[in-house]
């Protein structure tokens, strides 16, 4: 982020116009979220992100829905909507097809996105919108007070499952994954130097891209998650497991082999006979070095799951970053090429081709 | 089928037609010439109706188009099931399309048939009942066999049981005759086969109908050859069912009687023949016009509103984008953040698709953006009649959100007037920045009638001005302040992303008056709440006021009435006063808010009577905002009302 800085003192081209600065995204505002909480960690990274990219408060549109995660727009001195419970990426999807010269995010949750808005999300990533949605998960209801969401683990205690819940959660970046999105990433709250990478790479991505954010609850979360916080930290240490919290999450970066542990004792790796993938020792030969760029998805999908047995975290980075036409781009050559003869002329539309003249 | 004199002239077969051919091998036209009647009536309701495969609608629309160019007045309804092909064969499957056409302006597609094509049994016994006796009923002999009678659900053929006898009969093979002409053809020897050749029975009876009515027959050929321009030898198929079906005409005993219906009197100008739901898509491609905005339409597809969404599609020369969404609630989630970009948001749907908006009209309610939703309404509750008309979705468009949240509503009142509807809510859209309901419904949405093009030039102008500049001075400068209103029309400004220093935030939960932060404070809940009521009251002000009709100006009984009803209730109340009793009418475009000068008008007249197609949805309206008794007619049949049916309703209500 130095460069931030740096490019600040400096004059934006042509314009004359200074070069937006932190202060520029910044609302007057009050924020109010629970303190501790991943939000204003990751909207200080938004504040901080946004003059680096170089696009002007006024070109920049942020939506949100309903949810804690979904205030923060309010604090984004850019255009923004804050809309209803799930919709955000429809509104997005008319903003991008109708102002392809807008920079456009979704600032979303695990129940606002995975639940009532579900279908939105699945829809805005197949027809690759060019949106950066950004999905802060903390598997919990936190606005409406501590319910389990769909990204919730099973046995989740809450006021509405007193017992533990019961449904399977659902893995974000494996359904966007399965959604055909071109961009799918994973980060955490806690990490702000990962954080900003992984949502560089995705303002760079023309086309959907979905970053999962994942954060922790310091008012409802039933489990508390991410080295360095809670139940986790205070687990007696396990060198010989790979899956032991104290490994942290597998750090994905593209052209590397994905190796893990204080000295990169664990790799994931590929068994020839089935394709799977799974956990051995770092030196193995077939250690899999790390391509997002692979068209076919099922290498991301299967990297995806791989925590749901083996790992206490799911790995971090970019899944998946492939290039297709986004569908704001498709859009706009459409109307370019089905109009020759160029703009319609009103009076010859309504008078078609059976009109007929009355004398009087 | 009022005949307006004796027969006026006759004609020798063959040589006064407008149009003959001369056959190949089925006549000999030389043999035949001897004398016919030709009478001259003032209006003709006719029906075709046949299976849903039959290409009843087609033939229908063909007639239609025939009529049109031929210049008389015409209202028409389509009636068919929502079952793309229902069992064939079964009255369930029954297909209709009828036509009033007439020499004077007219209103309604007309209360019962003068004449009844029927294709099959099913379609006999679906539309007998509303055939007077007297009237012509032209019967496909062919398609009366056993199995066809026992799907309809004839014991007896009707044919020969004495089912029939009151009206005039015409037994026409016409399947058999379809194959035996098609095959003679030229064009089409060899090269289509029986089954084919059959399915250009439809043609036969447009033939047949088109002779007997003395319409112009051009057109239809061509409209064969450009339908089947790919498939030439189907066209002449067609075209060769359609000229035998003009020729048995001639040559048949069965009728002895030819119909004119001379041209209308019409206001002078160019016309085409429109639905509702087209002349409502060329209503919102005029709106982009006039406001300067791209139309942007996010939508998901529902009968019977599909039709827009299909049309507007066609129509990217005029810049309108349209978005077939994931569900109902995209579309206008869709539409709303293309207002927000600045383009005219508009989405599309029918009642069942209203109810999934509901959440997102609100939001645009406390936007304050521009957005039309337009409800083609159909019969409901639930799935209910998707193809059958209904009004019974007044009450949602006004009530159904959360809060207080006031929406006006617009309504045309036939197919033409859906052009007008659809620019006034675009009007009322952006000029106050507000969702807006367009209530059109399935019978305006398919039935048709001749249009009196606008010109350009009366059409008003809508340009909407984007705000550029901050409009408040705050401590550290210049501001802008989303919801500091006009103080005229409580608008308040629209800046669009991409407008440097006027980058703020807007969503659903309440915001400051004026500068537009998340604001809890319950004085200014309460100041938000009737400042967004007044917005929309103050519309009242904006809009004509309510015109009555009342010629003889000694009406103490009004008929109020809104939507597609106006025809039926004009035409009723045409019939009373021509028996000469008084009766005032009045239609409503404008329902939320009414006309200012509307409880004036109820109030000065003895009884209101209003006619709806629901159980008294403005009845309960009026009630509650005027205090007037008024007296409501009501039926939910899925069909339009009928002008002999409200003529006997409004006598009652005279006479009482």
């Amino acid at each position: 982020m130095s460069t931030v800085n740096g490019k600040a003192e400096e004059p934006a081209g042509a314009s004359g116009r200074r070069a937006p600065t932190v202060a520029d995204f910044t609302t007057g505002q009050e924020v109010r979220w629970c303190p501790g909480c991943g939000d204003h960690a990751i909207l200080s990274t938004m504040r901080g992100l946004l003059p680096a990219l170089g696009v002007a408060p006024e070109n920049t549109v942020v939506v949100s829905g309903i949810g804690c995660s979904s205030r923060l727009p309010y604090y984004l001195d850019t255009y923004g909507i804050h809309s209803i419970h799930g919709r955000a990426p429809s509104f997005a999807t008319g903003i991008s097809i109708n102002r392809p010269d807008l920079s456009v995010w979704v600032v979303t949750g695990d129940g606002d996105a995975l639940a009532i808005g579900g279908n939105h999300l699945i829809h805005a990533l197949r027809r690759n919108v060019n949106l950066k949605i950004l999905l802060l998960n903390n598997e919990i209801y936190g606005l409406t007070k501590g319910q389990a969401s769909p990204t919730s683990k099973v046995g989740t205690i809450g006021p509405s499952s007193p017992f533990g819940s019961l449904d399977n959660p659902f893995n974000p970046v494996a359904l966007a994954l399965g959604a055909g999105a071109t961009f799918v990433a994973r980060t955490i709250d806690s990490d702000r130097r990962h954080l900003t990478a992984t949502l560089t790479a995705a303002a760079a991505h023309k086309g959907a891209a979905l970053v999962e954010i994942r954060q922790g609850c310091p008012t409802f979360s039933a489990i508390p998650r991410q080295g360095g916080r809670g139940a986790a930290q205070a687990a007696p240490a396990e060198p010989d497991n790979p899956g032991a919290p104290e490994h942290g999450p597998i750090r994905l970066s593209p052209g590397l082999p994905i190796v893990f542990g204080s000295n990169e004792q664990w790799g994931v790796i590929r068994d020839p006979s089935t394709g799977e993938l799974g956990i051995g020792h770092g030196g193995d030969s077939r250690v899999v070095v790390h391509d997002p760029g692979t068209q076919n998805s099922t290498y991301a999908y299967a990297l995806a799951r791989l925590a749901e047995t083996s790992l206490a975290e799911p790995p971090i980075g970019v899944y998946r970053s492939v290039s297709q036409p986004s569908f704001d781009q498709l859009y706009q050559e459409r109307l370019a090429t089905a109009r020759p003869g160029g703009r319609g002329d009103l009076g010859t539309l309504l008078k078609g081709t059976d009109s007929w003249v009355h004398a009087g | 089928m009022r005949s307006v004199g004796p027969a006026r002239r006759t004609r020798p077969i063959a040589t006064a037609g407008r149009l003959v051919w001369y056959p190949r091998r089925l006549l000999k036209v030389s043999e035949q010439v001897r004398e016919r009647e030709t009478r001259r009536l003032d209006r003709v309701v006719v029906r075709f109706a046949g299976d849903s495969g039959d290409g009843m609608q087609l033939t229908g629309e063909q007639f239609t188009s025939e009529t049109a160019t031929f210049g008389n007045d015409l209202s028409t309804l389509p009636d068919f099931p929502a079952e793309i092909r229902a069992p064939a064969g079964t009255p369930a499957g029954v297909s209709g399309f009828q036509l009033h056409f007439s020499d004077h302006d007219i209103l309604t597609p007309g209360d019962a048939p003068d004449v009844l094509v029927a294709m099959n049994p099913a379609a006999l016994k679906a539309n007998l009942k509303d055939l007077p006796p007297g009237a012509n009923l032209i019967v496909n002999t062919d398609a009366f066999t056993g199995g066809n009678l026992k799907k309809a659900g004839y014991a007896t053929d009707p044919l020969t049981d004495g089912t029939l006898d009151p009206y005039l009969v015409h037994r026409v093979p016409l399947t058999s005759m379809t194959i035996n002409a098609v095959h003679a053809a030229e064009e089409t020897a060899g090269s289509v086969n029986k089954k084919e050749a059959e399915r250009a029975k439809n043609m036969f009876a447009l033939g047949l109908m088109s002779w007997l009515y003395h319409r112009p027959t051009e057109g239809t050929v061509g409209f064969l050859e450009k339908k089947f321009a790919k498939r030439p030898e189907i066209a002449a198929a067609n075209i060769a069912a359609f000229r035998a079906g003009f020729n048995y005409g001639e040559t048949t005993e069965s009728f002895t009687v030819t119909y004119e219906v001379a041209p209308a009197r019409m206001k002078s100008g160019t016309y085409r023949r429109i639905t509702g739901n087209l002349a409502l898509s060329y209503g919102l491609i005029a709106a982009g016009e006039l406001t300067g905005l791209p139309v942007f339409l996010g939508s998901y597809p529902i009968t019977p509103a599909s039709d827009i969404l299909h049309e507007l599609s066609k129509h990217k020369r005029f810049g309108v984008r349209t978005f077939q969404a994931e569900d109902e609630i995209a579309g206008i989630g869709a539409a709303l953040g293309a207002s927000f970009g600045g383009s005219l948001g508009i989405t599309t749907t029918s009642g069942p698709g209203v109810a999934l908006k509901s959440e997102t009209i609100g939001l645009a309610v406390s936007l304050e953006l521009p957005l039309v939703v337009v409800d083609i309404q159909r019969g409901g509750p639930s799935t209910g009649l998707p193809t059958k008309t209904e009004q019974a979705d007044l009450l949602q468009a006004m009530f159904g959100r959360n809060g207080e949240a006031p929406v006006p509503i617009v309504a045309p009142r036939s197919p033409g007037d859906c052009f007008d509807a659809a620019v006034e809510a675009a009007r009322l859209a952006t000029k106050y920045r507000t969702p807006v309901f367009l209530l059109s419904d399935g019978y305006l949405a398919n039935g048709s009638e001749p249009w009196l093009l606008p010109k350009r030039e009366a059409l008003p102008d809508l340009t909407v001005a984007f705000t550029t500049e901050p409009n408040h001075t705050g401590p550290k400068g210049p501001e802008f302040w989303p919801y500091l209103r006009d103080p005229e029309t409580l608008a308040r400004p629209w800046a669009v992303p991409g407008t440097p220093g006027l980058e703020h935030r807007i969503g659903g939960i309440e915001k400051s008056d004026g500068q537009g932060n998340i604001s809890y404070d319950p004085a200014n809940h309460d100041r938000m709440v009737r400042l967004r009521a007044a917005k929309v009251a103050g519309i009242a002000n904006d809009i004509p006021p309510l015109e009555v009709e009342d010629p003889s100006g000694q009406a103490r009984v009004l008929v109020l009435g809104w939507g597609s009803t106006y025809g039926p209730i004009a035409a009723g109340c045409r019939r009373v006063r021509a028996k000469g009793l008084h009766v005032a009418q009045a239609h409503l475009r404008h329902l939320n808010p009414f006309p200012a000068n509307t409880g004036e008008i109820l109030r000065s007249y003895d009884k209101v009577l209003i006619p709806e197609m629901n159980l008294g949805q403005l009845r309960t309206l009026i009630r509650a905002e005027f205090l007037v008794d008024a007296i409501g007619y009501n039926q939910v049949r899925g069909l339009p009302f009928k002008a002999a049916e409200l003529a006997g309703v409004l006598e009652d209500v005279i006479n009482q």
